[in-house]
């Protein structure tokens, strides 16, 4: 979230996309409902109506994986009817930035494709820049290679007319909604946008979010008190366990993983370290090296030094291009590659898509180390329905893993807020935590290699893991210390001394931190902030729901990002009913501010401090798949023609080829012509492993079931009740027919296409309740983050002959 | 005189309910005779937060007698105002199941049961297991020549259950062995 929770109320215009807030992030939406209240227009844009819908001023139902055109039409509307906020646009946003000569767009594709690889070379999409390197502007705008107008030819396509054809949405409910959330355009209005798994979980999963970032700088709703693009991320720590990159292409605190072309800390740094000739550019990630080194001194601890490159070359390092993401990880299991492994509260057999292949890859691991709650999927794979254990090589270890209230330590919601939890009772039975096991698997290998040595012992020995799991010395470590007594400015520091903000963290190895986003969280001087519960605040922070002193929030206890947008050049709250900060003749008052600098109309830097030109960027070169988003179809899609261009797909999206199970059906196959959406629950979390446990929660919604229109229904012969088969090119999966006027038949490019929606709780543990829907899902996913495609695929269904999983 | 929701609760906490209400001035007869029935009476309470969505929801669990009594919404939490969703108002029934896997288990290849085992027996086979992988598959230099150090044959999986320091400690961990195959439910 750009935002956080309780800012929601702020809004004037929400729209929920990709979401079903009410249901699957049930206590936020009270945010939603106050908004409401106050007078906002709620927008539902899903593909079916849920209890989201029911609580919105309206529903838009929507073909699932059209994102991108619903929302390339809003900015054509923005543009043509000129509703975007100029000041900001002008002033905040790169649309005066010039685009380089070598930028083309064709029919699909962008300039720099390499079709033999299925990759761009970015530079061709490269701004141009003066002599000095400064990026060319014409402030005029009139200029056609502006940002603005290359932002304007692009999306000249997504008229009402094509836009409706292919989304499946009337322009009636296409202009009601442009109209809407178009209104909060102006300096006193505030639109935000709350999205889910709705939106990340498409080939083209970054780019709906990049559109809706595109959109959101238009129309002036970055910075701003109910503006921001906010994820409701949907585990309960998922926020914090991506900041601390349990990812394979990244370390704590968004750096990138080593690559092998990278073999020194200076090659490293180089390579990662943006540079801009703008003295009124922030470029905050000029900062990396800082944070590089002080994570590299909190692994190595004393180890790490400047002569030794501090440690740097004891990490493992990726090939360029290396994608060891799950969809990778379970091909190349699959294929025998990989021999054991490590499962931490994760049920991949149920939760991971193509599950026919997840589980037969599954089968073929010599050992498997699992931490967990409660038996699922993916502890007793080799027992599943129609497999003979005896045939199953894996030897398991199966540890109890403590729960929640039995142990301690932080979380960070969404929001980003960092909260402390407190151990209210012992672990059950023999159970322990997560970061115990962690720490005494790893005692142990360290006293095989001290004893027998092995390979590369230097990476095991060198690294100071801690020896005892001790969260609130975790904490420590996370925020920092300084490893030497030090001078910053005018404040002496000594070796010991927990680290008061990154700011303060150094190149010279004097500091440690495991992630700096986080450091300033734990001080000396005011202890652990995570444990904070005071709720007072300035009556500015009061009237925008701020609880600046609740818990702590990263960055630097900053609760909306890139606040200093919220005010123009003087320092003025665009909103000043809702200010966010304000510059009060000498200081900002408020929120935290991006840097205490002076506003810029007496020299302060651009807002957009992450950014290293420090603008908002309606046109991005950064991006695998296009610096500016463009409709794809799904892998899986019931056209045969795109009338948007002659690319069906995305021509970067990822796919793997290790098994029989990695097909896709064809365009318009008349074999499986019904579009497949998946989704969570209120009664059950995710796979379900661990609600299903819940006696309550399972007799609340106990079966999988597939809702279907009415018409689709009667068009197959199925009643409400039935037992259906649905089948995919990978799986059949048994469910309960739904019979609901919540999903409506969509008219697509002249054909009535149908869409069914089915839940991936149910998993065969339980008995009867059915089995994982992903055995008919796709393994295909996003170029930039390798997300698989959960929400789009092919099935089709008939009544059960015989029913075995219900 | 000024009084938050949790202030409130908290005058009127357990063993001072007397004491509380008479300073607000209220009349005690019928509320006495109610808090004197209340199942959380004489338990411990903490603050905990939900394990599902994002939220973070914070929650009160009440321990008496060495068991959870109640796990109910926190008040005090601005986002919920104590409010829980379903899953949420299910968490003592989880905590409590006996579904919970309570004992270290261990699967033989080919087996069709588990075997309870200790835990100092299933942590020295895992760190065996993980050496000799490691030390079997170890890749020093790429196709190319050039040094890479990392072990390619074994996984990593989850977790977002895990509490950052938890997170810290696991992504540590991984590092120093060389595993690049590391992903959790971020992509799920």
């Amino acid at each position: 979230m750009t935002q956080h929770y309780t800012d929601i109320a702020n809004a004037d215009a929400v729209l929920i996309m990709g979401s079903n807030a009410a249901e699957h992030h049930p206590i936020s939406f009270r945010w939603v409902l106050k908004a409401k209240e106050a007078g906002a227009t709620i927008i539902h844009v899903d593909p079916k109506f849920s209890r989201t819908s029911a609580r919105c001023n309206y529903h838009v139902p929507l073909r699932s994986g059209t994102d991108i055109a619903f929302l390339g039409g809003m900015v054509k509307y923005i543009l043509e009817k000129k509703l975007f906020f100029s000041e900001y646009v002008l002033n905040y946003t790169n649309a005066s930035f010039l685009v380089g000569e070598k930028f083309s767009f064709k029919d699909g594709l962008f300039s720099g494709f390499d079709a033999a690889k299925k990759k761009y070379d970015k530079g061709a999409w490269a701004f141009e820049k003066d002599e000095k390197g400064m990026v060319k502007r014409d402030k005029t705008l009139a200029h056609p290679r502006c940002v603005i107008n290359v932002l304007k030819a692009h999306y000249d396509r997504y008229n009402l007319d094509t836009v409706s054809q292919v989304t499946g949405v009337s322009k009636e409910n296409l202009l009601k909604v442009y109209d809407a959330f178009s209104a909060t355009g102006k300096p006193d209005k505030a639109g935000t946008m709350l999205y889910a798994l709705g939106w990340t979980q498409h080939t083209v999963g970054v780019q709906n979010i990049r559109l809706a970032g595109i959109i959101q700088l238009l129309l002036g709703n970055f910075g701003v008190a109910g503006g921001g693009i906010n994820a409701l991320r949907g585990e309960p720590n998922v926020q914090g366990s991506t900041d601390h990159a349990l990812l394979y292409g990244y370390m704590p605190g968004y750096h990138n993983a080593p690559l092998s072309t990278w073999k020194t800390l200076e090659d490293y740094q180089k390579a990662n370290t943006p540079k801009t000739v703008d003295p009124l550019s922030v470029n905050w990630w000029q900062n990396r090296p800082k944070y590089i080194v002080s994570l590299l001194k909190g692994w190595f601890g004393e180890n790490a030094t400047k002569e030794n490159d501090f440690c740097y070359g004891l990490l493992p390092k990726l090939d360029p291009g290396m994608d060891c993401s799950h969809l990778f990880i379970f091909d190349r299991m699959y294929q025998g590659k990989i021999k054991g492994g490590l499962l931490f509260g994760h049920n991949p057999c149920q939760s991971f898509p193509n599950s026919n292949k997840v589980r037969k890859a599954w089968d073929k691991l010599d050992w498997l180390v699992v931490g967990e709650v409660f038996h699922n999927e993916s502890t007793d794979n080799f027992k599943r329905p129609g497999v003979d254990p005896k045939k199953c090589k894996t030897e398991i270890f199966l540890l109890p893993s403590a729960y929640r209230a039995e142990k301690e330590g932080t979380i960070s919601n969404s929001g980003r807020w960092h909260m402390w939890h407190y151990k209210a009772i012992e672990p059950l039975g023999q159970s322990r935590s997560m970061g115990d096991m962690f720490v005494e698997i790893m005692n142990r290998v360290r006293e095989l290699y001290k004893k027998e040595g092995g390979a590369f012992p230097d990476a095991i020995l060198k690294h100071k893991v801690i020896e005892k799991f001790d969260a609130e010395e975790m904490t420590r470590r996370i925020n920092g210390y300084f490893t030497k007594d030090i001078k910053i400015g005018d404040k002496e520091y000594k070796k010991g001394q927990l680290v008061p903000g990154f700011p303060n963290l150094q190149v010279d190895g004097s500091t440690s931190s495991l992630c700096w986003v986080y450091c300033g969280g734990y001080t000396d001087a005011e202890g652990n902030l995570a444990k904070r519960r005071d709720l007072t605040q300035t009556p500015m922070q009061a009237k925008i729901h701020l609880y600046p002193k609740f818990a702590w929030a990263w960055p630097v206890n900053r609760r909306v990002l890139y606040n200093r947008a919220s005010v123009d050049m003087n320092g003025k709250p665009y909103n000043p009913a809702k200010a966010v900060i304000e510059w009060d003749g000498t200081k900002w008052v408020g929120d935290v501010p991006d840097g205490p600098a002076k506003p810029m109309a007496q020299g302060g830097p651009y807002p957009f401090i992450m950014q290293t030109e420090g603008h908002g960027q309606l046109y991005g070169p950064g991006r695998e798949d296009g610096p500016l988003p463009e409709h794809y179809e799904p892998a899986e899609t019931p056209l045969a023609v795109n009338p948007f261009s002659a690319q069906m797909s995305n021509p970067c999206m990822k796919m793997v080829h290790g098994s029989e199970y990695d097909v896709l059906c064809k365009n318009a196959d008349p074999k499986y012509p019904i579009v497949l959406t998946t989704y969570c629950m209120t009664e059950h979390w995710c796979s379900g492993s661990e609600t299903r446990n819940g006696p309550a929660l399972l007799e609340a919604e106990p079966q999988q079931y597939v809702e279907m229109s009415p018409q689709l229904a009667a068009e197959r012969g199925i009643k409400n009740g039935d037992v259906v088969d649905v089948v995919s090119m990978r799986g059949k999966v048994q469910a309960v027919a739904m019979v609901t006027v919540r999903i409506k038949p969509f008219q697509v490019m002249g054909k009535t296409v149908h869409l069914v929606g089915m839940p991936f709780a149910f998993g065969w543990t339980k008995p009867k309740c059915g089995d994982a829907v992903n055995r008919l899902t796709t393994s295909v996913g996003d170029p930039n983050t390798t997300i698989p495609e959960y929400k789009a695929c092919l099935v089709n269904l008939k009544k059960a002959t015989k029913v075995t999983e219900l | 005189m000024s009084v938050s929701r949790r202030g409130f609760i908290k005058l009127l906490g357990a063993g001072t309910a007397c004491l509380g209400l008479s300073k607000l001035g209220l009349d005690l007869g019928p509320t006495q005779a109610y808090a004197a029935g209340l199942k959380t009476e004489g338990s411990k309470e903490s603050i905990s937060i939900c394990p599902f969505c994002s939220c973070g929801c914070n929650t009160l669990v009440h321990v008496k007698d060495g068991k959870i009594i109640n796990i109910e919404g926190d008040p005090d939490y601005p986002i919920s105002a104590g409010g829980l969703c379903a899953k949420g108002a299910a968490l003592r029934s989880l905590h409590v199941s006996p579904n919970r896997i309570t004992k270290p288990k261990y699967r033989a290849p080919g087996s069709s049961k588990w075997v309870e085992k200790d835990w100092d027996w299933m942590l020295e086979k895992i760190a065996r297991k993980i050496k000799d992988q490691r030390d079997k598959d170890f890749t020093t230099k790429n196709a190319d020549g050039v040094e890479v150090n990392r072990l390619e044959t074994v996984f990593s999986l989850g977790s977002s259950q895990m509490s950052n320091e938890e997170c810290a400690v696991a992504h540590h961990s991984l590092r120093s062995l060389g595993i690049v195959h590391m992903d959790h439910q971020a992509r799920v």
